[in-house]
């Protein structure tokens, strides 16, 4: 018959008989007459694994992959060839939700190291095992300060990646919440009127380190601002950036939540990718998500299992605050596997060589004299900078010459005309960032 | 090596790393110039060599049961094989390497690929245009609901914020509803698990937005009356939601668009093959008629004259995530549907209910069976026939561990007491189903001679039954919980 099923002639008449039909049609007998789909589907013939390689070659060519020098929540960051050999094991990769914890170790166990692991990066206390990715996180985060507050009010800034912000807009929309924007000056959060725009009316407060521009903010006193008048402060992070920043913890945040892309995962065309989302303990029993608690079996022997299940959808139902199951968890390994092996020494070397390199590049298209300085705050990875040469220009150039990059931000926003993002990361060469100068120097209009 | 037990962390050792990067080049830039910036607290990640961790995880995978281990038949969740020729096309270097934010002249193959599928899915289906991009099938539940609830606020209905859901559905539904910022009216089931006419009739009114379900339902059972439950509900206003959970059923067999239904979402994990990935990533594709097309999330992919583009629609209801969903996902879904082709994918359906209904048969005689009768891709019991020796539906699962096969689902649906679910999908042949048969027997006839070995059960697994009280209790969820609680 075909590969994937395995049904022979002689097994399907034993099969019929022992049910005493003679067609397995009858088995369909409930369903209305209206409702059969009597036709063949309209769709192409099978293809052999020949003829299937074959057609995604030709697929794959019409895809032009490019030296990557944008970011904007998605970073070309080296993955070692040890996380495609591990996630690729038919045992992590095939298997469901682990429910049945005596035959779902290897599951349960890499969770609560991930677990482990993010919250040191994050300096909170409690990690979930996963979210869907950044922007849902972030989403997440909004209706758990909600649950927390019971406040319909959400005070967030402009200075949020705008994907995240849409998906915020989207999800408060039909949810009935309210969203309040903190604006902008000098590429950053402005918290000069942070306590009277901090209402007894707002929920929580929605930042982001490091930001839409790359620059790195400064939450110093926001966390008490927003703590007095009993909200509560969600931090979005570039966790890959925070084994070198202050992180959230530090930072007094009550939620830590973003992308886990940077960690390991290819860019994909965006996905799948990974939301992180980790809390103060005091607010475990309101995170939405799958949780892995260490415990013992019958024997003694220590073990790991699901717990604190009665936050979750297919217990609360209609109570329950967030409708997430299972997400990414497979996404939830590559990022264990990358940090065991680059560890903190790696991940920090990682975050130099990253910014050593755009500081490098920001100077030397200045150097050009074509390129000009717009905020006068700190980035690590990635850069907002501003030049007069024509947006359609630098695009051509620079896909002419392999490169995607000088993201132009007025995709984003009119008001940023003018301004493009460039990111490196630790993957790119100076010879690489060398040529990049010369053909945006070399542009004349 | 199934009595590996370390941590990943318990490896590490001061100044050991599992990586080598490039040498710095621009020294001059230092990450010190940061300042106030910089992190002060200790970082406790591990310190380990390349080696170690390819062992480490090697080891841990030793104790997952996986679909390639043996079969899987665990009830609503479609546990079918995920062919290896799609992980090998989904691994392709020129689809893992490009930026979402590239130009759409640069992915043309992943907007193509990506529009193709949606089309596959509306023929499959019956409905006139899909999204791809919701993460998963409770994702696409929400991002339905959103589309429901956008459909009667553009024609200015404001009251309509009520959803049925029958009370033999998943948890899910009701929470989707509650996210999406409606009221969920429950409605009761016959005895058979199907919607009752009557219940449905009387909770109809002007203020319902739609209604949600699962087609064949959690029973495995297809709704006899779901013309007519579709003619009620669009009189009174209101929208059909199918939840794809079930849909292999139906491969072949009908299409839920055909049937009255106006949106639902496909878990490509389940029927399409892809991998669940011990709980994902999956994919929750969003199908809708054509008068609701307009709604559907952004971005969009599009296509004009062979070229493929991306569309940010203002009428769209927004965007619900970052940027196309879970791209790699609909690589290896595309590829198994074009294995398939139109010829075998047709078979799906009547397979996978052959199977169901061969298991149900033989195990009738040991296990309660509460509806007779053909079901369609899953079966339902409600525990052994002889509970008399106290063994339950739990020993009955953990038992069959030992026999090399995954468990079932157990205690869903909730309307039996010992739930027991099996799907055995059309992957299964006679002879895995038939060794599964007698194991199945060979548990029941063990409860009544030896019910202390059911239920000390499992007893060849990496580790025995869990003390779910103490991890619930203790609340060790990290490494750090975990050094602490042993210093005590």
């Amino acid at each position: 018959m075909h590969k994937y099923l395995p049904h022979t002639d002689h097994d399907l008449r034993e099969m019929l008989a022992f049910l005493g039909i003679s067609d397995i049609k009858e088995l369909f007998s409930s369903i209305p007459k209206a409702a059969r789909f009597d036709r063949e589907y309209d769709l192409p013939p099978a293809m052999s694994e020949i003829e299937l390689r074959r057609h995604f070659q030709e697929l794959a060519k019409l895809n032009d992959a490019k030296i990557v020098f944008s970011g904007l929540g998605a970073y070309d960051h080296y993955d070692p060839s040890v996380l495609s050999a591990l996630v690729s094991r038919q045992e992590f990769l095939t298997s469901y939700t682990p429910y049945q914890p005596e035959v779902a170790q290897g599951t349960l166990q890499y969770i609560f190291e991930y677990q482990s692991m993010i919250t040191a990066l994050t300096g909170m206390d409690v990690s979930n095992a996963s979210m869907y990715d950044g922007p849902t996180a972030a989403a997440e985060a909004m209706f758990m300060a909600e649950g927390i507050t019971k406040r319909k009010r959400i005070l967030a800034s402009k200075s949020l990646f705008p994907h995240v912000k849409n998906v915020l807009q989207t999800y408060a929309h039909f949810k009935g919440l309210a969203i309040d924007w903190l604006d902008v000056v000098d590429g950053a959060t402005d918290f000069s009127q942070l306590k009277e725009r901090f209402t007894e009316e707002h929920a929580g407060l929605i930042v982001q380190k490091t930001n839409v521009f790359g620059v790195i903010e400064d939450f110093a006193g926001v966390a008490d601002i927003v703590h007095e008048q009993g909200g509560v402060l969600i931090v979005y992070a570039d966790i890959s950036a925070l084994a070198v920043l202050r992180t959230p913890g530090e930072d007094g945040a009550d939620i830590a939540v973003g992308d886990c892309q940077a960690l390991g995962i290819p860019l994909a065309f965006g996905g799948p990718y990974l939301g992180y989302m980790a809390v103060k303990k005091s607010h475990v029993r309101k995170m939405p998500g799958r949780i892995c608690g260490q415990t013992f079996d019958k024997n003694g022997k220590r073990s790991f299992v699901l717990t604190l299940q009665a936050r979750e959808q297919h217990i609360r139902r209609e109570k329950a605050n967030s409708n997430i199951c299972s997400n990414q968890s497979l996404m939830a390994l590559y990022v264990t596997i990358y940090l065991s092996l680059l560890g903190k020494d790696g991940l920090t070397r990682v975050n130099e060589l990253s910014y050593q390199g755009a500081h490098a590049l920001f100077d030397k298209l200045l150097a050009t004299g074509k390129f000009k300085k717009v905020f006068d705050k700190p980035f690590l990875k990635e850069f907002t900078i501003e030049t007069m040469i024509p947006a359609d220009l630098i695009q051509k150039a620079l896909r002419d010459n392999g490169f995607f990059g000088a993201y132009p931000l007025c995709e984003i926003d009119p008001d940023y005309e003018n301004l493009y993002n460039f990111a490196v990361t630790e993957k790119r060469s100076a010879e690489e960032i060398d040529r990049l100068v010369k053909v945006l120097g070399g542009l004349s209009w | 090596m199934v009595n590996y037990d370390k941590l990943i962390f318990e490896w590490s050792a001061k100044g050991r790393q599992g990586f080598e990067l490039p040498k710095p080049v621009y020294t001059a830039y230092t990450l010190n110039d940061l300042g106030t910036h910089r992190r002060k607290s200790e970082l406790l990640l591990p310190e380990v060599g390349e080696l170690d961790v390819l062992r480490h995880y090697t080891n841990l995978s030793h104790k997952n049961h996986g679909v390639e281990t043996g079969f899987y038949p665990l009830g609503s969740c479609t546990m079918k094989y995920n062919p290896k020729i799609n992980e090998e096309m989904a691994s392709l270097p020129s689809f893992n390497q490009i930026h979402p934010l590239q130009s759409a002249g640069d992915v043309q193959g992943a907007l193509k690929l990506y529009h193709e599928l949606q089309g596959m899915l509306s023929e499959i289906s019956g409905l006139a245009e899909f999204s791809l991009n919701p993460f998963a099938g409770s994702h696409g539940e929400l991002v339905g609901l959103m589309i429901m609830k956008a459909y009667h606020e553009k024609k200015g209905d404001f009251k309509r914020t009520k959803v049925l859901v029958p009370d033999s559905a998943h948890g899910t539904n009701p929470a989707s509803v509650a996210v999406c910022g409606m009221q969920v009216i429950e409605i009761a089931s016959t005895p058979k698990g199907t919607v009752d006419l009557e219940a449905l009739k009387a909770a109809l009114s002007d203020e319902i937005a739609g209604i949600m379900l699962t087609n064949p339902n959690t029973l495995g059972i297809f709704e006899p009356d779901i013309m007519e439950i579709s003619r009620l509900v669009h009189q009174a206003g209101g929208l059909l939601y199918y939840d794809g959970a079930n849909l292999n059923a139906l491969l072949g067999m009908a299409r839920p668009g055909d049937m009255g239904f106006d949106i639902m979402h496909i878990n490509l994990h389940k029927t399409f093959s892809t991998p669940h990935g011990g709980g994902g990533p999956g994919s929750g594709p969003v199908g809708v008629v054509k008068h609701l097309r307009e709604f559907l999330p952004n971005p969009r992919v599009k296509v004009l004259d062979g070229t493929y583009y991306v569309e940010h629609s203002k009428d769209a209801l927004g965007q619900i995530g970052g940027f196309f969903g879970n791209f790699k996902v609909y690589l290896r879904a595309y590829a198994y549907i074009r294995t398939l082709g139109k010829e075998h994918l047709k078979m799906v359906g009547p397979l996978a209910t052959i199977n169901a209904n061969y298991i149900k048969e033989q195990l009738k005689s040991d296990y309660e069976l509460p509806i007779e009768g053909h079901c369609m891709h899953e079966c339902v019991f409600d525990g052994l026939k002889d509970q008399s020796t106290g063994v339950k539906t739990l020993d009955v699962a953990k038992r069959l561990l030992d026999f090399g096969f995954h468990a079932p689902t157990i205690y869903f649906p909730l309307l039996f007491h010992q739930s027991i679910m099996i799907e055995p999908t059309e992957v299964e042949s006679k002879q895995t189903i038939d060794t599964f048969i007698q194991a199945m027997r060979q548990i029941a006839k063990e409860a009544k001679e030896q019910p202390e070995l059911v239920k000390n059960a499992p007893h060849s697994t990496p580790i025995s039954r869990v003390d779910e009280v103490y991890a619930a209790k203790k609340m060790i969820l990290t490494y750090k919980d975990y050094l602490e609680e042993q210093a005590k």
